[in-house]
């Protein structure tokens, strides 16, 4: 399937759960709300006219910043500003982040038999809200575990209906997820052997 | 005997333990010597690539990118940089396409080399590694000669590569290819029937096709399991669709048969490495009649001093062809045709007005190559399976959010389906077989 045809087979089969699709340099993406994504998933994966048999990335995105980084081309000694180069322009165009929310969870999906791949994404709200929450896919994909825990780990990003959701890259005793976006760079924090 | 009391033990493996190469802690549950429950931990390479990647710009993140897989560093180099020339919506020469191609096949070849060697050398074998370090060493001397590293090797760029391949390359290549078939036939005699080889191999660390599919692995260890997924043939990039290669695929989906089809997956590199560089299309390399005998790049110097300028006037200066954008003619065929990209030659940084700004345009701090917004996905063949790169671009100069989809993540996270039903001694060759690279597990 094309991704014009993918997207919209989608859009047919769940006229509620899409909240938007679009096309970008030949990558299908769906967004679609946090209710839906388990039937999503699931048809993704058993639908014959789908068959998306491998999850292969699942990731996040903080768009709290997306935009907004400052310009630093000036020399500050003279005071003259440069104004940085153009964007190169796009035949294409890309609508913008999925939604208004903080977090986006991004996932690959690729189907094996009919070889096409798809971009599902969730926008989520901030974790302060207790709002960063999505459901797990570990019971459709075992593959999800390892990566969803790495989703936590990295982003706060709680996954409901996970076995052990725990941090798998940094130490449980680690304060925050280092890739969100108010997560400084350079922050240092003291490292902790694992403990048993 | 009945009545005494059994309780299962807890066995503590690694994090740095002699028989595995890379830093995991593997916390195993034995019954008698029968593995029955794991716990994997890993993390402790974790260097924050993607973190990192968020602060510089888009070039600055490929020498991070050599330290991902860094027995395959090229392969993360192309992977990125396609991705990112997605997102910008441009393509590159024919001639890069081809050097990209016979590159990321050298570096299959020495990651597979030190996958089955390694992991036959942790059980006794300790004259194949040598064997194929040796026939490793001659490709990584190939790499050194296009690259100018080893490892460390930084060779690809947003909109092309640094160099193009020196001269004499295609002759050395075919010397190593040579030189790799014998070592790959000395080890086949060595190993394949190997009485002691095959009775850890076979029949350990088994896993079917749809558990694995299940599990997301990809790579010769999902072809290992029968289900024949290979990026380069079922979603190709760069030239793979118009090369001829065969994809191995096992059928029981142990030790054994990971092994056989990292063996033939080597020859069939081989196989892409001669027809790309019989089908590249010729670069200036080759020599130019009409320019006359090239001269060094010293004579030429101390021929101007004296002003001598008829001796050199039509003359091409040699100089080093891995330094970046050392020569015009170069450029033409190794890099993409937008001047928003890729750094112009140097002959027109200082030679003109338009290359001065062009250069300084892309290397001033806040300046550089600026995407326009939008997300893509890019999956390569790595050497352990689909190597995929999600970039997203705010319009800035350094990437929004760079995610990597290493391969070998997820079969680790299978590791406890692989160890558990087995033996003690057969986490060895398991562990082996999935060939886990740190820096691109823990990032």
């Amino acid at each position: 399937m094309t991704a014009a045809d993918l997207i919209q087979a989608i859009q047919d089969r769940f006229p509620q759960g899409v909240r938007a699709a679009h096309s970008y340099r030949g990558d299908a993406t769906v967004i679609i709300s946090r209710e839906s994504l388990i039937e999503v998933a699931r048809t993704l994966k058993e639908d014959a006219a789908f068959q998306m048999n491998f999850l292969m990335d699942v990731t996040a995105v903080d768009f709290s910043s997306f935009g907004k980084k400052p310009s630093p081309a000036f020399f500050s000694s003279s005071g003259v500003a440069v104004r940085p180069s153009p964007e190169i322009p796009d035949r294409e165009r890309w609508p913008g982040p999925p939604g208004p929310e903080r977090f986006a969870v991004v996932y690959h999906f690729f189907s094996l038999p009919l070889k096409h791949r798809l971009r599902v994404e969730v926008p989520l709200g901030d974790a302060e809200e207790a709002d960063a929450e999505v459901d797990s896919l570990v019971s459709l994909w075992a593959g999800a575990d390892w990566l969803e825990r790495e989703v936590w780990d990295m982003f706060g990003i709680r996954f409901r209906g996970h076995p052990n959701l725990k941090r798998i890259l940094l130490y449980e005793e680690f304060v925050g997820h280092p890739l969100r976006k108010d997560y400084p760079v350079n922050k240092r924090q003291p490292l902790i052997g694992p403990v048993n | 005997m009945a009545d005494l009391e059994t309780r299962d033990m807890l066995l503590n493996v690694g994090p740095a333990h002699p028989a595995m190469h890379g830093i995991i802690r593997i916390v195993a549950t034995l019954d008698g010597e029968q593995i029955t429950g794991t716990d994997v931990e890993i993390g402790y390479l974790h260097r924050g690539f993607e973190k990192m990647s968020e602060t510089v710009d888009y070039n600055g993140v490929i020498p991070y990118t050599d330290r991902l897989n860094y027995v395959s560093p090229l392969i993360n180099n192309v992977g990125y940089c396609m991705a990112v020339e997605k997102l910008l919506g441009i393509s590159v020469p024919e001639r890069c396409q081809y050097i990209r191609v016979i590159v990321s096949e050298i570096s299959r070849i020495t990651d597979h080399l030190t996958c089955v060697g390694a992991s036959a050398m942790e059980l006794g074998a300790f004259t194949v590694f040598l064997y194929m370090i040796k026939a490793r060493e001659f490709l990584w001397e190939l790499v050194e000669m296009v690259t100018g590293a080893r490892l460390t090797v930084s060779y690809c760029r947003v909109g092309g590569v640094k160099g193009d391949l020196p001269e004499g390359f295609a002759e050395g290549c075919r010397k190593a290819i040579e030189e790799t078939r014998k070592v790959l036939a000395e080890s086949n005699t060595l190993l394949t029937r190997n009485r002691i080889f095959v009775d850890r191999m076979s029949g350990t660390g088994k896993i079917s096709g749809d558990e694995a599919i299940s599990y997301g692995i990809t790579g010769p260890f999902l072809r290992a399991s029968g289900v024949d997924y290979d990026v380069r043939k079922d979603c190709p990039y760069a030239v793979y669709d118009r090369l001829q290669f065969d994809i191995p695929v096992g059928t029981r989906g142990d030790n054994f048969d990971r092994y056989l089809v990292r063996m033939e997956e080597m020859e069939q590199s081989m196989r892409i490495i001669e027809q790309a560089l019989r089908d590249i299309p010729p670069g200036p390399i080759q020599a130019n009649p009409e320019t006359g005998r090239p001269i060094p790049a010293a004579e030429m110097v101390d021929q101007a001093k004296v002003g001598n300028i008829g001796a050199i006037a039509d003359r091409r200066a040699v100089t080093d062809p891995t330094l970046d954008g050392a020569a015009k003619p170069l450029h033409m065929h190794i890099a993409a045709d937008e001047k928003r990209v890729f750094l112009p030659a140097k002959e027109d940084t200082y030679g003109n007005i338009e290359g001065l700004m062009q250069h300084f345009k892309l290397v001033m701090y806040g300046h550089g190559v600026r995407p326009p917004k939008g997300e893509v996905y890019f999956p390569v063949e790595g050497a352990n399976g689909e190597l995929g790169f999600y970039v997203v671009s705010d319009g800035a100069d350094s990437p929004y959010r760079v995610r990597v989809r290493p391969p070998c993540f997820a079969i680790m996270s299978a590791l406890p389906k692989l160890l558990i039903g087995d033996m003690m001694a057969d986490l060895t060759p398991t562990f082996g077989s999935v060939n886990m690279i740190g820096g691109e597990l823990d990032r």
